[in-house]
């Protein structure tokens, strides 16, 4: 009966936290907003969770002259749609000045992503109770503590598990008998979690004199496997810079490598792949994700479109004199830039990442590997090989060769050269196009976007010898790597400029690169 | 390449000042106003609108009857983000447009090339962004931030409200960067931070593959003490590195960035997902709330004729400015240069945030500092703002070599950077 009464007693309390708090965040002052969020936690009320939520996402709104909470749907121009917090079905439009964001700062959301973090602690997804113990294991107190215990007895996922035991082994470390820390160091001795790091050194550096060295030890164990992945995480950034290094210049190995064309212009195909994205993007604003899937065939037709014009626009008039050719792509670039400056301003435009590309995918707390420049690797590689398979097993392929190779003879054996020049300048266009889409993911795309990439493609293709892809792909991913190995030591501003030195003297010492075309086809 | 750039751009500019000096070619009895900033190239992103903004503030002056008796007459030139042509178009608006003061530039470099042309001509500018200090000229009148205006602030508020022990200065590698964080270095080590607690880092214009260095950021802030980010670094890279933040799982609460070159311009053609709660500081915000500031957001979009157009802090900046002017040139009673920039010292206008800014001895102003959090609307919450005014600061007191230097172009000492340890004035040159 007392018991029954202390409980209802303690409901009234939570009821009364929950209406006072909401009542509080109803408002434009922090401090308010602040009094509230607290009540609201204090009331740990299920419903709590859904304006806790709501704040987070900055979607929760105040009515200004209705002095309501509401939720916000979605915005169009000078209206907002808003719906009931408690029923998403019930929406009505307003004006955007009608609505207020409910104020949220970095602490609030601290305090209220701790507190969803302690309510996760019992999700029915293991992902979830994982996020939600690490995200606590930085700062226990008597709560987390308890709350620790209380889930480790029904916890059944092992991972979990063991992060529990090491929360409690980093209170056991701090707070604990003798027998306990050495029991705890032990423990602590397999994580890799920044926060037993952290106490592990506090303990070797200042703590009991017979536990300092068995601390010490314990963290020469995780420093080497830290040292290890964070050697894994460089070459992982390596691969994925040398990627966006080849996509750029693949293109240019063929317009330039295989037709021996210079094509300053290349880094315009590139921009103009990435505004595609764009423009595809306003199109289907409903379908983020698969807009960039649309967007990569749709780039290689509009660069190829762009690339062919060019060349017969231009470059089939100064066939045989490269300098001129220089100066004419050149003059194009400009105009190109120039043209996407006053068609969509000289502002840059926001491409959206899609939701699956966006985050990292966490291998253990020290190694991450983010899922865009993880997809952006293998599309790297696809379009690598796809290329290939077009120019070693398809007719254009191989007429493609036998123009580079020998002109004069493909034509005596009835291969329509120019018909070929056009047909390789626009594939090499539109690679350069499908890289624009890559690169829009990760880069601003505005009108310079091209101008960043045109040395940088230029020096891959040189480097890794005229006309051979496997040289591109080679040279692309071992300067990436290089560029990254590098930039922790010397700045990355130093590491450029060292890779730049590096390329010079390689060029002095074998100047048709890394992999040189043979034979008579190469000696004029 | 740059030059060839130039070429066409300013083909296209004369141009338009053929265009628009034969629309008004009639009118004799007005005053030129010069506005100096890129029309084309890679900082037109910016300058544009402060261009924009200042065709707005004349019209509206115009409208209220001009100035002296006179109509204000806007001069544009186009100086397309190229440093030495920001000299060249400089001299063209004071010798051959005869402008009674100019308003313009943006970045530091582009500052430093015109100063000595306005220092020969002994004309007036009027420079509206946050800049590295270290400079105080007779003929410039700084009303953008000063480190002291900015930097500072943000840093206190940092250590102070948030408990950051441990600091990484991220910035562009030039001078703006180098100067600011040599100052902030020291300030930090003044108040107690040991060396290993810094890190500094540098990386070249445009950077786009920030992997390495969010993830030696977030090794540097898994040492189990608050860590921030203090970032200048400039213009769009900073779009794929808050990105790279965002991706490697590091969030406001986690690791806040605070950052002096981003405003709600640069916000409004992003992707606002992985910013929010991250820190910006600056003396205005759009989201400030008084009524000043509400009739500045409608004038501004009713001018440029969209409704979802942002203002920033430089243009409130060229707002202060320009009404700084108008009241200087309406006390002398003239706008030459001379009597003007005695005028212009103690001048003091209502500013957008809700007080008034005056214009001090070392020409800089007083001006109020805000901390903003970023909202996924691209719009400022403001966290943090400064109790009264705070007066722009020339020459720091955290540099040793600048820590004895003060300005003040007042008759007797007129000097913009007097030694008060050795009593000695050493005239104009800034290097």
């Amino acid at each position: 009966m007392l018991l029954m009464l202390a409980n209802a007693k303690l409901w009234a309390a939570a009821e009364e936290d929950f209406a006072r708090g909401l009542e509080l965040i109803n408002s434009s002052k922090l401090s308010q907003v602040k009094q509230g969020v607290d009540r609201l936690i204090a009331s740990s009320d299920p419903r709590a969770r859904i304006y806790l939520n709501a704040m987070l996402d900055s979607n929760l709104y105040r009515h200004t002259k209705e002095k309501r909470l509401v939720m916000l749907v979605s915005r169009d121009g000078s209206k907002v749609i808003v719906a009931d917090v408690n029923d998403a079905s019930k929406t009505e439009e307003l004006k955007k000045r009608r609505v207020k964001r409910v104020p949220i700062n970095n602490r609030l959301r601290g305090d209220i992503k701790a507190y969803l973090a302690s309510k996760d602690l019992s999700d029915e997804s293991s992902s979830v109770r994982k996020a939600a113990v690490q995200r606590l294991l930085g700062d226990i107190g008597e709560l987390e503590l308890g709350l620790f215990k209380q889930r480790l007895e029904v916890e059944t996922n092992p991972d979990v598990k063991y992060l529990l035991e090491s929360g409690i082994a980093l209170d056991k470390l701090a707070n604990g008998e003798r027998f306990e820390q050495l029991a705890a160091i032990e423990l602590l001795g397999e994580s890799l979690e920044p926060p037993v790091r952290n106490s592990l050194n506090q303990m070797a550096e200042s703590g009991p004199e017979e536990l300092q060295a068995l601390a010490a030890k314990a963290l020469a164990k995780i420093d080497d496997k830290v040292a290890f992945y964070a050697f894994l995480e460089k070459v992982f950034f390596g691969l994925s810079l040398g990627s966006v290094l080849v996509l750029a210049a693949i293109g240019l190995a063929i317009t330039f490598g295989v037709m021996g064309c210079i094509n300053m212009a290349h880094g315009e195909l590139i921009m103009i792949g990435a505004y595609t994205t764009y423009v595809i993007q306003l199109m289907m604003p409903n379908a983020i994700g698969a807009s960039l899937i649309v967007a990569v065939p749709a780039a290689f037709l509009v660069s190829g479109l762009v690339g062919i014009l060019i060349e017969r626009g231009v470059i089939q008039f100064l066939k045989g004199r490269p300098l001129e050719t220089l100066l004419a792509t050149f003059g194009v670039s400009l105009v190109l830039q120039q043209l996407v400056r006053s068609i969509f301003s000289p502002l840059n435009r926001s491409v959206e990442t899609p939701e699956w590309m966006s985050g990292a995918l966490d291998i253990n707390p020290v190694f991450a590997i983010t899922y865009n420049r993880l997809y952006i690797i293998f599309f790297c590689l696809a379009v690598f090989a796809l290329l290939f398979f077009v120019l070693r097993k398809t007719v254009l392929g191989l007429q493609v060769r036998a123009v580079s190779q020998n002109r004069n003879m493909a034509r005596a054996m009835g291969v329509r050269s120019e018909w070929v020049d056009a047909l390789t300048f626009g594939l090499g266009s539109g690679i350069a196009g499908v890289a624009g889409v890559a690169l829009s993911q990760l880069t601003n795309v505005g009108p310079n976007l091209g101008q960043s990439y045109i040395i940088d493609s230029f020096m891959v293709v040189v480097f890794g010898g005229v006309g051979n892809l496997w040289g591109t792909l080679v040279a692309g991913m071992s300067l990436g790597i290089a560029n990254k190995m590098l930039e922790p030591v010397s700045g990355a501003v130093l590491a450029k400029i060292l890779v730049l030195v590096f390329i010079i003297l390689f060029i002095q010492k074998r100047p048709r690169g890394l992999f040189p075309q043979k034979g008579r086809a190469a000696e004029d | 390449m740059q030059k060839m750039k130039t070429k066409i751009a300013s083909i296209a500019a004369a141009g338009l000042l053929s265009l628009g000096a034969s629309s008004t070619w009639a009118a004799d009895d007005t005053i030129k106003v010069g506005i100096l900033h890129s029309l084309s190239g890679t900082m037109a992103i910016s300058e544009t609108t402060l261009k924009d903004t200042m065709l707005m503030l004349i019209e509206e002056q115009n409208k209220k009857g001009g100035l002296l008796g006179k109509q204000l007459e806007p001069v544009v030139v186009d100086p397309a983000s190229n440093w030495p042509l920001f000299a060249e178009k400089a001299r063209e608006l004071i010798e051959k447009e005869k402008v009674a003061s100019v308003f313009g530039c943006w970045t530091s470099v582009s500052r430093k090339s015109v100063l000595p042309v306005f220092e020969e001509l002994n004309s007036i500018l009027f420079y509206p962004v946050q800049y590295e200090g270290e400079e105080s000229s007779k003929n410039v009148f700084y009303t953008g931030a000063a480190p002291n205006t900015q930097a500072i602030p943000a840093v206190d508020y940092l250590m102070d409200e948030v408990g950051v022990k441990r600091w990484v200065l991220a910035g562009t590698d030039y001078v703006y960067p180098r100067t600011t964080n040599k100052i902030l270095e020291a300030y930090l080590k003044d108040k107690g931070v040991a060396a290993e607690d810094i890190m500094i880092n540098y990386t070249p214009f445009g950077h786009s593959d920030w992997q390495s260095i969010v993830s030696d950021v977030k090794k540097f802030g898994s040492a189990g003490k608050k860590t921030a980010v203090v970032s200048t670094i400039n213009g769009d890279a900073n779009v794929p590195f808050y990105k790279e933040l965002g991706n490697q799982g590091i969030s406001a609460e986690d690791i806040p960035v605070v950052a002096f070159s981003v405003g709600e311009e640069e916000l409004a053609g992003l992707d606002t997902g992985p910013l929010v709660g991250h820190l910006a500081a600056w003396n205005y915000f759009m989201s400030v709330e008084n009524d000043a500031n509400e009739e500045f957001i409608d004038a501004w979009q009713t001018f440029i004729k969209d409704e979802d157009r942002v203002t920033n802090d430089p243009m409130e900046a060229h707002y202060i400015g320009f009404n700084m002017w108008v009241k200087a040139v309406e006390a002398a009673g003239t706008t030459d240069s001379e009597a003007v920039q005695e005028a212009l010292i103690g001048i003091s206008v209502p500013n957008l945030s809700g007080g008034y800014s005056a214009m001090m001895p070392n020409h800089h102003i007083t001006k109020p500092v805000l901390i903003g959090e970023i909202q996924d609307d691209g719009q400022f919450q403001i966290v943090s703002q400064t109790a009264g005014l705070v007066p722009g600061d020339a020459w720091s007191d955290f540099l040793p070599g600048s820590k004895d230097v003060i300005a003040d172009w007042r008759a007797p000492l007129s000097c913009g950077n007097y030694n008060v340890k050795t009593g000695k004035c050493s005239g104009q040159n800034y290097e």
